[in-house]
């Protein structure tokens, strides 16, 4: 398989630790691109029986273990940008592509004959046709957002990225070790999915990192425990002491 | 997977053009070596390769019913260095090519005859013939690499895909070419019918060989894979959405156990079974209705095949697109 | 690509405003595209969201563009029956003549007929302003089914409280334990703080049947069994008393907890504090006098509280002497003989039987767990004290060189406050945060101005039926804080004067009214049948209302001469809700991107721990069809009325539309209070308190459409007894005192209603069947008892218990309009745990009966191993009625989602002590939707794939959209549904 060798890899990663799962990167994501340059993004049966539609991003929830010791895991994902991106090569137009300067896989449009076979190529599920304008379409890294130079810095990172409340999800160059996102996967045990089919996805997940705590039992027995302050005797000053039945 | 019927369509029917062509193609070989009785065959040869380019050409028809721009179609023929499809693409209008070449060269009986070996004519409509077998083969190649190329689709990714593509559009082919033969060849009948059994025996044992196979399959990517926890208890909740997504649509046949198994049963009865008892008769009682029935259970069972194909390849995604709620 | 960006001819345009698609309040930008919403993001120089923003939030556009808008103020047709839909368009003139004619006669004969209840309404200043000056004690919004317990269990308690006055202050936290809550009011700024305090290394421990979203990111899951967080919570203060973890000194100095009771069984004033020399206070006032007394143990005798001297007991009993000693000297002490108890003696006793073992029983948690909770927050309090160099000087005017605090705090919300046991739990919640020393300091629980305020708050109902005149606006508040049962708004007879009955001795401490008895008592007539009830941004034929089959049949019923008995009913509304259907008229409102709004002072601002904040919406579009803001409906209204607020003296409209009367409001004349506190004075070089400035809205909207006011640093804790914020706080006119708020671990106000249930005290007594009621559940100290509905309940028969929760993508009712959100949550499951399901033979996926002893619905289950297996649950108000919210009568959130409500009764089963009793708190009226006991058994059809119950189906209405598109891709600035249609 071809090699791709960008210097630059930007990608997301999603930190498990602080996702509640809100769906803000979701709706943020649909509600940017539709009218940006991935749009218009459609909804079929808007207000009818099965609402369904193109959206870049999911947010799914996964259940671990059994009760009591359940974890409840959201799980955001959308295009993992792959280094080795199978979804392209197998493209018969070219419409899909990998681009050079920063590895952001994209789709052309234009070149697209919605054949659907980079879906299939994608082991993540991460591309969805667009059923009305029949190209294929995914994530774009919010390529139209990030270059924007109209847009203040602090502000060309990808919708979701910006939208997120618990900022879970980090947005940066993983070639560039001393970039946040590479050193948060490095220090926080960052994680790729599905590492068995060598397609290695630029997104990286952080893992949940438990705090836990434990007492030991004299901590509880301390000098100035309050109650040692409440030593009031009043009420037993009354009745026969030992002074009063001890001769010596 | 979700069988698309353009796609069933186009593969099960270009399959059997390109086995027509093989058929023919294969007659003329061995008259050529005298392996079976010359005669002046130039008129079949036209009939049998203008059944394979319908059949192309049918075929090609179908798949454009997948394409949400066929109007871009022609792009497609642009990544041949790194795309199956695009591959197939470039090699099937040249197999119709070659096809269509050995058609007019059969046609105008124009038999220029390039070489001689001994007793040996090579004249250009056998080399014709040769270059456009080639392609043929490069095309069954091609159309199977698309789905045996995607290494996560286990039941897909195995020679045997490529193997059975072959195998099965040969056999469809010769059995078209046979009942082809029926009237106008009558002599060669024999020689198509023999060759059908050989292929279709053939690619029964392939094609059972694929099932075995796939069904001790064991999936490589897992819910423990697919989201990086390690724990032997993980259960989907939500995937996100309610009312289906394309990753629902496209990857999920949505049929029942027991309909994806009695497709399974109807293949190997149409496809092989009832063929292959059919054609031994007919062996012993040659009739058109026979070899006629024999090839109807046959694509039947061949487009029962193709569903099952793509139904029973498990793609990975859908680990992720379990439950909804 | 080929949809390219904006071309140069693109008109595009940039603009704040405040996000409305929850009670938040986020700061949003819009950018528009040729007059049409492009993008919703948040702005990221507002306080409370800081630029992130939710899925709510960024599905603004679907909201703007639904087919279910309302644009056309309607009628019932003459003829048609409620509940049909079959409305004609009027105009708003017709409207407003039917409602100035209706209302004029009502105020002019018996304003209580007429009611006014609002939902999740944010503007309750205008809206409370409205009926006050209309002289109806009917007004309630949301805050009695909400969260009323929340409010007035720590309000009573600490001066503040979670909900929108304050929150736990994460940003120093160590530790963080959150009972009961899903998503909350707070929704991004928890987030935001919850996701730092998480990266910081904090530990977050949640306290909750149910393991989703912020649950699913706590170290450690506690899983509860619902109901029962009062006997968990007692026990944690048991263990921490046990093991002497509280904070002594905070106690001391800043709560009544050395305070000494009176504990003469045989005195009338049995279980008030003694008071060293009463202070003539006016009657009143709301302060809470300084006159009372420790036992110090240098004297060892009494002396007043604070002495400089004094080192007082929290623990013993003792006799009162001859002469307690005050600042001002010795002096006679009236009770000499008294046999005293500091309060936190009281507390130990109570909660003495309340042990980890004994909680272990009720709530599913083992003991191992309990102690260990206590001694994590009571060693996380004690060893990680948090010292700031921050002078202040409480108001015994010590000056303190710095702020310290424990760094423990906590959050609770509706999974405590929505059971009728709540408001006890909440105490005991706000008491275990005042054990550890937490309150209003920094790591622990922080108010928001403008509280803290006094406890309880000064704001009074009437006290009688006379407070409601006709042609007189009322004599105090529609909603208030009793102070004692005198307080109460009840008749002679001690019956209710509201609708509601709320501040009725039945629920004495109402203090946000019962809106889910409103239609139940109006249709029965009990205490009074009404003629008009209006009702504001409440879908009261659906998820606001418990019994839901049943208020829908009360809202059609007629009585034996075919007239309705609730004669007419006005719906404002921004969509085609269940509630609409209703309707006798209906008022079409905006949406919150086309209209002016106040998140204001007077009500419940978006105010930051360091300091008030107040904020607007600013309209970026116009409104849509013949929609009207309802603020505009309330402004005409109340000038065609001639309400004295909304006309001058001769009685001319004063306002011209809302805009303006915000401006120019005053609360009296000359008193510089309005609805906004940021650049008031002529030039805006005022706050809180100033004249009128023209260009107030001009400001704000310069300023992200907010006023953010920084308290000095020394003024941004201890504010119950910081000295300097308390003067400010009089001095800008948040409170009108600048008396310390002591935090009441022992209620005496509860224990004056108690002692009135005892016969003990003068004044108002309660009717004899309650006597026992209020003498039970008015306890001076926080008890644990049995959920009231359970009480009832053939547990036996109905072994589970069933809740809800907010899924955080979805607003109440409201979204399912919205084509994006309804994507994520189409339709609704009941979560069952594997076990629970199992033992009655249902599998994952299977058509279920979920049963109470009020009624029961057919759902689906859904298996999940993160719900405790007593509890069963499904997300809050997904499930729709056929054809509302311009939903084809197919759409899966009617066919396949389904409703809880049908299953909670709004009233108890008839008991020895009311008939009629609502399914509520018995101290505040909180609903208690949490308290229905079920049963679930698989359902006998397993291919029928629909709920039940099921309702005829909602006519599409006038005004809204007809031919709703079958797909469309939204893009802004073209045609903007460039899809099919149907
Ligand atoms: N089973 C169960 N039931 C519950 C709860 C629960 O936990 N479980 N929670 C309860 C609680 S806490 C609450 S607060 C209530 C909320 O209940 P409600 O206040 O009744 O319900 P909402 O769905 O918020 O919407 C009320 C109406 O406001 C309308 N609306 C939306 N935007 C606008 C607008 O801009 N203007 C106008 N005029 N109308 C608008 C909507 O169309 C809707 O009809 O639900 C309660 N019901
Ligand atoms: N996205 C979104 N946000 C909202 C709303 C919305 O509809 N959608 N509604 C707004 C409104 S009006 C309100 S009132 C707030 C309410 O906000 P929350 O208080 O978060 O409301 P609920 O979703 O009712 O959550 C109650 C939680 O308590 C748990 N619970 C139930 N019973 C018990 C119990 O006995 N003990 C304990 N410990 N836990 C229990 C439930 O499992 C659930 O997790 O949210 C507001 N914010
Ligand atoms: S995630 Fe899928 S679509 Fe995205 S680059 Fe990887 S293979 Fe391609
Ligand atoms: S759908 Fe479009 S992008 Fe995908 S393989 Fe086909 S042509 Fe390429
Ligand atoms: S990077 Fe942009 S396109 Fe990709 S998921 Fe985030 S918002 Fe969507
Ligand atoms: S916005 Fe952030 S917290 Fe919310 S679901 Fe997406 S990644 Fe998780
Ligand atoms: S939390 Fe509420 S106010 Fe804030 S963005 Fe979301 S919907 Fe809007
Ligand atoms: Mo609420």
């Amino acid at each position: 398989m071809k090699q791709y060798k960008t210097s630059k890899q930007l990608a997301l990663v999603i930190d498990l630790n602080v996702c509640v799962g809100c769906h803000a990167c979701v709706t943020n994501c649909k509600e940017w691109n539709t009218s940006g340059s991935a749009g218009a993004l459609s909804d079929d049966n808007p207000y009818d029986k099965d609402p369904t539609g193109t959206f870049f991003n999911r947010v799914q929830t996964y259940e671990i273990g059994e009760y009591p010791k359940t974890e409840t895991i959201h799980f955001p994902k959308s295009c993992l940008h792959c280094e080795e991106p199978p979804c392209v090569p197998v493209c018969p137009t070219g419409a899909s592509y990998k681009r050079e300067e920063d590895g952001i896989v994209l789709v052309d449009y234009d070149k697209c004959i919605g054949c659907r076979y980079c879906s299939w190529a994608c082991p993540y599920g991460a591309r969805e046709i667009d059923e009305h304008q029949k190209v294929m379409k995914k994530c774009t890294l919010c390529v139209d957002r990030i270059y924007d130079t109209d847009l203040p810095e602090e502000e060309r990172k990808p919708a979701c990225v910006l939208a997120c409340p618990t900022s879970a999800r980090l947005f940066g160059d993983v070639h560039d070790p001393d970039s946040e996102v590479s050193e948060a996967i490095r220090e926080q045990g960052g994680y790729q999915l599905m590492p068995e089919w060598g397609s290695k996805p630029s997104n990286h997940y952080l893992p949940r990192r438990k705090q836990k705590v434990k007492h030991s039992p004299e901590e509880l027995e301390r000098v100035d425990n309050p109650l040692k302050k409440e030593d009031y005797q009043a009420e037993d000053s009354a009745g026969p002491s030992l002074d009063d039945v001890t001769s010596w | 997977m979700q069988p698309a019927f353009s796609v069933i369509f186009l593969t099960t029917l270009i399959g059997m053009g390109q086995g027509v062509f093989l058929a023919i193609y294969t007659e003329h070989v061995y008259s050529v070596l005298n392996v079976v009785q010359q005669s002046n065959n130039s008129q079949f040869y036209v009939i049998g390769s203008v059944v394979a380019l319908g059949l192309l050409v049918l075929g090609l028809f179908a798949s454009f019913f997948h394409l949400g721009h066929p109007e871009r179609a022609w792009r497609a023929a642009t990544m041949w260095r790194t795309s199956w499809l695009s591959r197939e693409v470039i090699v099937l209008p040249i197999v119709m090519f070659f096809v269509f070449v050995y058609a007019v060269l059969h046609f105008f009986e124009f038999n220029i005859v390039l070489i001689t070996f001994g007793s040996i004519d090579v004249n250009l409509s056998l080399v014709i013939g040769a270059v456009a077998t080639l392609t043929v083969f490069a095309l069954y190649i091609c159309t199977a690499m698309i789905y045996a190329s995607l290494k996560f689709l286990q039941e897909w990714h195995c020679v045997l895909t490529v193997l059975n593509y072959t195998l099965l559009g040969s056999a469809s082919g010769f059995t078209a070419t046979a009942l082809l033969s029926f009237y106008t060849q009558a002599d060669k009948f024999n020689f198509y019918l023999g060759w059908s059994l050989v292929l279709l025996v053939l690619a029964f044992i392939s094609r059972i060989a694929s099932l075995y196979r796939n069904r001790r399959l064991r999936p490589i990517s897992t819910v423990q894979t697919a989201i990086g926890i390690r724990h032997n208890q993980i259960k989907q909740k939500s995937m996100g959405f309610m009312g289906g997504a394309v990753n629902t649509r496209d990857f999920f046949h949505g049929k029942t156990r027991l309909f994806i198994r009695s497709i399974k049963q109807i293949f190997i009865w149409l496809l092989f079974i009832v063929p292959l008892c059919i054609m031994t008769l007919t062996f012993y009682s040659p009739s058109y209705e026979m070899i006629g029935l024999a090839m109807i259970s046959m694509y039947l069972g061949l487009l029962a095949e193709r569903w099952y194909f793509f139904a029973d390849a498990n793609h990975p995604q859908n680990i992720y697109y379990q439950v909804i709620s | 690509m080929s949809q390219s960006n904006a071309t140069k001819e693109d008109h595009i345009e940039v603009k704040n405003t405040t996000c409305y698609m929850c009670a938040c309040r986020c700061g949003i930008r819009v950018t528009l595209k040729n007059n049409e919403v492009r993008y919703i993001q948040g702005n990221p120089d507002h306080p409370l969201n800081n630029g992130v923003i939710c899925a709510k939030g960024s599905s603004g556009i679907m909201k703007q563009y639904s087919p279910g808008r309302l644009t056309q103020p309607l009628r019932r047709k003459q003829g048609a029956e409620r509940g049909d839909n079959d409305f004609e368009v009027i105009s708003w003139e017709e409207a407003f003549e039917f409602l100035e004619n209706k209302l004029k006669e009502l105020r002019k004969t018996d304003p209580k007929k007429f009611a006014l209840f609002t939902g999740r309404d944010q503007m309750q200043a205008l809206t409370g302003l409205f009926a006050k000056q209309f002289g109806t004690p009917n007004y309630a919004a949301h805050g009695g089914f909400c969260s009323v317990n929340m409010a007035a269990g720590m309000i009573y308690t600490i001066g503040g409280s979670f909900w929108e006055f304050g929150g736990p202050d994460l940003e120093r936290s160590k530790l963080f334990v959150m009972f009961g809550t899903a998503e909350d009011h707070h929704s991004n700024p928890l987030k935001i703080e919850l996701a730092k305090f998480k990266r910081k290394g904090g530990r977050f421990i949640s306290i909750n049947p149910v393991r989703t979203g912020y649950s699913a990111v706590a170290d450690q899951w506690v899983p509860i069994r619902p109901g029962t967080d009062g006997a968990l919570i007692l026990a944690i203060i048991h263990e921490i008393i046990q093991q002497g973890l509280y904070d002594r000194d905070f106690l001391i100095q800043y709560t009544n907890s050395a305070e000494l009771v009176n504990i003469d069984e045989a005195d009338d004033e049995q279980g008030l504090f003694i008071r060293a020399k009463s202070k003539d206070l006016d009657a009143d006032s709301c302060i809470d006098p300084q006159n009372k007394l420790w036992w110090d143990r240098h004297e060892n005798s009494a002396v007043e509280t604070h002495l400089q001297s004094a080192d007082p007991y929290l623990l013993g009993e003792f006799t009162l002497g001859a002469e307690v000693t005050t600042r001002e000297g010795k002096q006679q002490c009236s009770k000499a003989g008294t046999k005293v108890k500091p309060a936190f003696q009281l507390l130990v006793e109570r909660v003495k039987e309340y042990t980890p073992k004994w909680a272990a029983t009720i709530t599913g948690i083992d003991e191992e767990t309990i102690k260990q909770l206590a001694h994590e927050m009571g060693i996380t309090a004690r060893d990680q004290k948090i010292e700031l160099p921050i002078p202040w000087t409480d108001t015994w005017g010590n000056e303190h060189e710095s702020v310290t605090g424990n760094p423990v705090s906590f959050h609770a919300m509706r999974g405590l406050a929505a059971h009728s046991n709540g408001f006890h739990s909440i105490r005991s919640l706000a008491i275990l945060m005042t054990l550890l020393g937490t309150i209003d300091r920094p790591g622990g629980f922080r108010h928001k101005a403008p509280f803290p305020r006094p406890i309880p708050p000064c704001a009074k109902t009437p006290k009688g039926p006379e407070g409601v005149k006709p042609d007189t606006p009322l004599a105090g508040m529609a909603l208030g804080w009793p102070a004692d049962p005198d307080d109460l708004f009840v008749d002679n007879d001690g019956e209710p004067v509201r609708l509601d009955k709320a501040f009725s001795w039945e629920y004495p401490l109402s203090v946000h009214g019962l809106m889910h008895n409103a239609i139940t008592n109006a249709w029965r007539g009990d205490p009074y049948p009404i003629d008009t009830l209006m009702i504001f941004m409440a879908n009261m034929a659906w998820n606001s209302s418990m019994n839901t089959v049943s208020v829908r049949d009360m809202l059609k019923d007629k009585d034996e001469h075919g007239n309705y008995k609730i004669p007419n009913i006005v719906v404002c509304d921004a969509f085609q809700s269940e509630m609409v259907a209703f309707a006798d008229l209906v008022l079409p409102d905006t949406s919150y991107l086309e209209r002016h709004d106040v998140m204001s002072m007077l009500d419940r601002p978006i105010s930051e721990y360091d300091g008030p904040v107040d904020s607007v919406r600013i309209p970026i579009l116009p409104p849509l069809g013949n929609s009207k803001p309802f603020q505009e409906v309330l402004i005409e209204l109340g000038s065609r009325l001639k309400l004295p607020a909304f006309v001058n003296d001769k009685g001319d409209r004063k306002y011209r539309d809302y805009p303006d009367f915000v401006i120019n409001y005053e609360t009296e004349a000359g008193s510089g209070i309005g609805f906004l506190a940021g650049w008031r004075g002529k030039a805006g070089e005022k706050f809180m308190k100033g004249e009128p400035n023209p260009n107030q809205w001009e400001m704000y909207e310069k300023n992200n459409c907010v006023y953010q006011y920084h308290l000095p640093k020394s003024y941004q804790y201890m504010r119950n007894f910081n000295k300097g914020y308390l003067q400010w706080s009089r001095k800008h006119r948040l409170t009108r005192f600048a008396e310390p708020i002591t935090i009441h671990v022992y209620s005496e106000v509860l224990q004056k209603f108690k002692l009135a249930a005892m016969g003990k005290r003068q004044g108002k007594q309660p009717p004899e069947h309650l006597r026992e009621r209020v003498k039970t559940f008015f306890d001076p100290l926080p008890l644990y008892y049995v959920p009231l509905e359970s009480q009832l309940t053939d547990t036996q028969k109905y072994p589970l218990n069933a809740v809800t929760q907010r899924p955080m993508a979805m607003y109440h009712s409201w979204d399912s309009q919205n084509a994006w959100l309804r994507q994520i949550h189409a339709h609704n499951y009941l979560y069952v745990n594997p076990k629970t399901a199992n033992a009655s033979g249902i599998s994952d996926d299977d058509w279920i009966w979920i049963e109470s002893m009020h009624g029961k619905v057919r759902c689906q289950c859904r298996y999940s191993e993160a719900v405790e297996p007593g509890t069963v649950w499904t997300w809050n108000a997904i499930g729709k009625g056929s054809g509302a919210w311009g939903l084809s009568p197919k759409a899966n959130e009617s066919q396949r989602g389904f409703l809880l409500n049908h299953i909670i009764s709004e009233e108890l089963p008839p008991n020895h002590e009311h008939k009629h009793l609502s399914n509520s708190d018995p101290v505040t009226g909180q609903a208690a939707w949490y308290d229905v006991r079920v049963k679930i058994y698989k359902a006998d059809d397993q291919h029928n794939q629909k709920t039940w119950p099921q309702f005829k189906t909602h006519k599409q209405i006038p005004g809204t959209v007809k031919d709703k598109p079958k797909w469309f891709a939204f893009f802004a600035g073209l045609d903007k549904f460039k899809g099919g249609q149907s």
